[in-house]
């Protein structure tokens, strides 16, 4: 299976997919750790994956969604924004809505 | 491997001649900076396609000749 069909089937598989790199747990870039603690701030479950493990995803999903940098969210397979659009909905309470609005589950804590 | 900021700024008033940039020096390394653009350009178009007008913009730089540029776009009436 190319990166491509792998990053179509876990982007349609998954409501939440995080590309990233390193793991939620160890995020390996400043920019990818801040968009994991949005997602832990609003309690949303996703599927992570450290694009550091495998370089054709790393180059792959930069042309499937024609955007150059990592990390990437995407949401009901919907290409959703780097660490700068997070943090902008985020900040600006719009992020929490647009998920719910996809049908995501939020944990409130 | 890195770009100046009067490099970053040059190429993207090429692409929006109508635009107020600001770069910011995030780091001092010419590889880590902020730009915030507003062109009339952008205007009825989602964030993430004008970050992606922007990233064109760059030729193809970010991400390679350019680590981490942290982009605010906005319309510009």
């Amino acid at each position: 299976m190319t990166a491509h069909d792998q990053i179509a089937k876990d982007v349609a598989e998954n409501d939440v997919v995080l590309y990233m790199k390193g793991t939620p747990v160890f995020p390996q870039c400043g920019f990818s750790a801040a968009a994991v603690q949005i997602l832990s701030n609003l309690g949303v479950k996703y599927k992570a994956v450290d694009v550091l493990q495998d370089p054709d995803v790393r180059q792959g999903i930069k042309e499937f969604s024609n955007w150059p940098t990592i990390p990437q969210l995407y949401v009901k397979g919907e290409f959703v924004g780097g660490c700068d659009i997070l943090r902008e909905m985020y900040e600006s309470d719009e992020l929490g809505p647009f998920l719910t609005g996809k049908g995501v589950a939020l944990e409130t804590a | 491997m890195a770009m100046s900021a009067v490099e970053i700024e040059k190429l993207i008033r090429e692409a929006f001649p109508d635009a107020d940039v600001k770069i910011t020096d995030l780091a001092g390394d010419d590889n880590h900076f902020a730009a915030m653009v507003s062109s009339a350009a952008f205007k009825g178009k989602t964030r993430v396609q004008q970050h992606q007008m922007v990233y064109e913009a760059l030729k193809g730089r970010m991400g390679g000749e350019l680590h981490a540029l942290s982009l605010q776009t906005t319309p510009k009436d």
